[in-house]
């Protein structure tokens, strides 16, 4: 279990190290001592480059930004899971306090084929831009639409359609699935504007659209394990994927291009 | 005479944008598909804009350093977004947006530009809803509405404590589409490290390929900057760790002028330091103060737990000071605040460096009215309790279940501790009315550019800001330039050696990009000891201990030398490893760091130039009896623009304020 506050930790961290995406990688071994248990995990990282850069060794990259669990960048894959042992948190607000003294913690980038590495810990994740620029969206130019308020919107179409929208892209889900599926991904966006009125004009054609990319990109299929929802931070729900293979039914039998 | 024209239209405050916006030169469709423009950041503002210009027509070319546009640090915006819709009936209205924005910024912000903002603040809200946005809603299915800081009406839009990331998720797929359609090319893990001028006019910018390491050039008819603010000068923000001024600081060097840098946001509900290891502070959401009491105990060093100390032994001080305001005061008021008492000895937790937000008497009036509404007659304290967190836990469970992360407290259970944190910055490039820098053809959009928040912003109108620039006003007022470029390229159209026929080949080209290269190479040849990190370190606790919360003249005047000697001791003593040809994230910090450095004198330079206090702006010689700012009028009523010379030496320009519509007076929250 975790441990108490003004704690410090002696750990081993075995590190996935990745010159570039044609390199061979391997695991590199550190111990650090005096960790405090109210870091951060990515602050961790940052006290470990720290010390290589003193030592005159390259410092591990890894992609991290908003440190606040939202912007979706951090992607760490700790001791077999993405964003590490706690559910519902991003790698960069997991703490140290969920670790105890003595721990070995083997970090690796996320492991899918459409995400390839680009150096060490940090990989390639346009393949998810991709999906979106082919149909995420409603197809409204910037302009005077009418008031928001003329379509009504119950507010448990638009709380659900908000929870579907939380997802913050970061890949999770894919490196949970033994098939690297982004099935949990697409539906996510596919649900949140399949629920609302906005979404319906082009409704049929997005579905369609999106999983067609998917496909593309070289993501696998869902074979229903549910990895995907247990590690998703966001607690994106596997309804959507049930969703989205009915309006993807839906719209293969009855939309005409 | 000036060298800087506001070009605010003439007229009544009321017509100014109408009229503005219908006579002004446009630029006919075929003509925007040979118009190439450059965005740089895709936040609210660069990714609004870039779909919007992508839309009309133009040829855009969208950069960003993170590895999606959808990432940038608009996402963490947790609050909401403000527009004068009226929809509750409160009183609401475009004047009361424009006069509480003025008000709250402290009588520093344009009029002219604040109108317009709250002009198309109620066209933003529908677009959003529009493209599938999920804003709250009531029960009957109109949209919800909550309070901010600084306004007596409710006209924040929101979603749960996650508005900016699904209005950014909104221009995103805006954006996305237009990618998808070839309109835009997307540029991710690109960073801006210059730009390309020819003969004082923009042409392009150089970019590093983050992933390759590779130089590369880009050509455009106009360069759009909407890289965000430089709260990260300070170390500690609540910014993104990528979140820098690189893209603003180049341009300033290249002739784009510094407005009123120092004006600095400290935002009062963050969560506090907890040790030497920190990376970044988290903010809590101004919106915990609707439903949030802000306290400390009235004795001094109360070791006791917050549960402990009995109602009467509390001092809710903003209450108490405010009356009209209470908690909801805008934010340099709140921040102060809790700076004097903290300063005073009523601190709380472990560093004695925390006041107290409660959320226990609000909990139990909800839970109050649920028990009426479910008809529980009598309920116990505890059940009263338990409904009550479930009221509490659906506004704001994310923000709750984020600070039981980073703290390890049930803030449920226990007040939460909060202390001020750096948040955003008001100042920024200055641009006119078009949003256009002083250097042709380059312009800045949202928290890049200084100009609608004078020295303090009101919670929720950052985004307004953001969108308002990029889906409503730059759409019309980059014609005006853009319209002159048809005119010239026409001109020069059998010229061998012209603009449109030399591109990228333009020896300027070739000239700036040696030059970043340059750098970049000096960087990884300097060999010294010490790692980036801690020179940034080192610069943030400069910033925060004499250009932070309260400045004097002392202070900013060490601080100034401080700056300097770490810049040489940088420059000589840093060590960058690996090479130039590959992902280094260390290298491309490096550069970050080198500009927040010279940012920081400036910033300390305008910090002491300006003799008064205003907003975000606190100079301790500068106060009133009851420790209220004290601004001077007589003598700072204007845009402090820095226009840099060379090396530590700036020039000062004013652009005089005119207030013609709003009676300038001492701000009260009285």
């Amino acid at each position: 279990m975790g441990s108490g506050h003004g704690q410090e930790l002696n750990l081993t961290l075995k590190v996935w190290r990745q010159k570039n995406s044609k390199a061979a990688g391997s695991f590199e071994t550190h111990q650090l001592t005096g960790i405090s248990v109210d870091m951060s995990f990515l602050e961790m990282f940052d006290v470990l480059n720290e010390k290589l850069i003193i030592e005159g060794k390259e410092a591990i990259a890894f992609d991290h930004d908003c440190r606040e669990g939202i912007c979706g960048m951090c992607s760490m894959y700790i001791n077999g899971r993405p964003h590490g042992p706690k559910d519902g948190v991003t790698t960069c607000q997991l703490h140290m306090r969920s670790f105890k003294t003595g721990d070995t913690i083997v970090v690796e980038p996320w492991r899918s084929g459409a995400f390839p590495v680009i150096k060490d810990l940090a990989v390639d994740r346009s393949a998810f831009d991709r999906i979106i620029a082919s149909g995420g969206y409603v197809s409204v130019n910037t302009g005077s639409p009418q008031d928001a308020n003329t379509i009504l919107i119950s507010k448990d179409a638009a709380d659900e359609a908000f929870g579907a929208a939380a997802c913050i892209g970061c890949g999770a889900c894919v490196a949970a699935c033994k098939n690297s599926s982004a099935m949990l991904f697409v539906s996510a966006k596919v649900s949140q504007l399949a629920l609302l009125p906005q979404g319906q004009v082009e409704r049929k054609a997005r579905v369609l659209k999106m999983v067609a990319q998917m496909d593309e990109e070289g993501f696998g299929n869902c074979t229903n394990t549910g990895a995907c929802e247990a590690e998703c931070p966001k607690g994106i729900s596997l309804e959507n994927i049930a969703r989205m293979n009915r309006e993807l039914m839906s719209a293969s039998a009855t939309y005409a291009k | 005479m000036s060298k800087l024209d506001s070009k605010i239209p003439e007229g009544a405050i009321d017509q100014k944008w109408t009229k503005y916006r219908s006579t002004v030169a446009l630029v006919n469709p075929s003509n925007k598909r040979s118009l190439e423009v450059l965005v740089v950041g895709s936040g609210l503002a660069g990714a609004s804009a870039a779909a919007t210009l992508a839309e009309m027509g133009y040829k855009v070319k969208v950069f960003c350093f993170q590895d999606s546009p959808r990432r940038a640090h608009s996402i963490a915006a947790q609050g909401g977004i403000n527009a004068a819709k009226n929809y509750q009936n409160d009183g609401d209205s475009t004047y009361r947006l424009f006069y509480d924005t003025i008000k709250g910024g402290d009588y520093r912000a344009r009029e002219g530009n604040v109108h317009r903002l709250a002009e198309v603040s109620s066209s933003i809200i529908d677009q959003c809803v529009a493209q599938g946005v999920p804003l709250a809603r009531e029960y009957g299915g109109l949209l919800s509405n909550r309070s901010f800081g600084g306004t007596q009406v409710q006209r924040t839009f929101y979603a749960a404590g996650q508005t900016g990331q699904q209005l950014l998720l909104g221009a995103y797929s805006a954006l996305q589409r237009q990618v998808g359609s070839g309109n835009v090319e997307l540029c991710a893990r690109h960073e801006m490290l210059d730009v390309v001028t020819i003969d004082g006019v923009t042409r392009g910018i150089i970019a590093r390929n983050l992933v390759t390491g590779e130089m590369e050039k880009h050509f455009g008819h106009a360069v759009l900057l909407c890289t965000g603010g430089y709260g990260n000068v300070f170390y500690l923000s609540t910014n993104a760790m990528g979140s820098n001024v690189t893209a603003a600081w180049k341009a300033h060097k290249k002739g784009a002028f510094f407005g009123n840098p120092c004006y600095t946001q400290i935002h009062p509900t963050c969560i506090p330091v907890s040790g030497d290891h920190q990376s970044k502070l988290t903010l809590m959401s101004e919106s915990l103060r609707n439903d949030g009491r802000i306290w400390v105990p009235k004795k001094k060093d109360d070791n006791r737990k917050a549960t402990d100390i009995p109602e009467e032994e509390r001092d809710y001080y903003l209450e108490r000071r405010y009356p009209a305001f209470g908690n909801l005061v805008p934010r340099d008021v709140a921040s102060r605040g809790a700076k004097e008492r903290c300063d005073a000895g009523y601190g709380v937790g472990n560093s004695k460096m925390a006041v107290y937000l409660d959320f226990a008497f609000n909990t139990a009036r909800y839970g109050r009215t649920e028990a009426t509404k479910r008809n529980i007659h009598n309920p116990s304290h505890e059940e009263i309790m338990k409904m009550g967190k479930e009221v509490v836990k659906e506004k704001y469970g994310n923000l709750f279940d984020m600070y039981q992360q980073i703290t390890g407290e049930n803030p449920y259970e226990v007040p939460m501790r909060i202390y001020p944190a750096v948040h955003y910055t008001m100042g920024g490039l200055w641009v006119d009315y078009n949003l256009m820098t002083t250097v042709k053809g380059l312009y800045a959009l949202g928290e890049a550019n200084f100009s609608d928040h004078g020295a303090n912003r009101l919670g929720a109108s950052a985004l307004m800001q953001g969108l308002a620039d990029g889906y409503y006003v730059i759409p019309y007022t980059l014609g005006v330039y853009l319209s002159t470029e048809v005119t010239r390229m026409s001109a020069e159209k059998d010229k061998a050696d012209s603009i449109e026929k030399l591109k990228t080949n333009h020896p300027a080209f070739e000239k700036a990009l040696n030059e970043q290269n340059d750098i970049i190479n000096k960087f990884l040849t300097i060999n010294g000891t010490k790692s980036v990190e801690s020179f940034h370190k080192r610069l943030g606790l400069i910033m925060w201990n004499k250009c932070g919360m309260a400045r004097n003249k002392q202070g900013l005047t060490e601080a100034i030398a401080e700056i300097q000697a770490l810049r040489k001791e940088f420059w000589s003593d840093v060590r960058v490893l690996g090479t130039a040809n590959e992902f280094n994230p260390d290298l491309e910090k490096a550069g970050r760091v080198a500009d927040f450095i010279e940012l920081g004198e400036l910033m300390c330079k305008d910090a002491l130039h300006r003799e008064e206090s205003c907003g975000g702006h606190f100079r301790e010689e500068h106060q009133t009896e009851d420790g209220e700012a004290q601004r001077d009028d007589v003598n700072f009523a204007y845009v402090a623009a820095w226009e840099y010379k060379s090396e530590s030496n700036w020039e000062l320009n004013k652009e005089e304020l005119k207030y013609e519509n709003i009676k300038i007076a001492q701000r009260s929250y009285k």
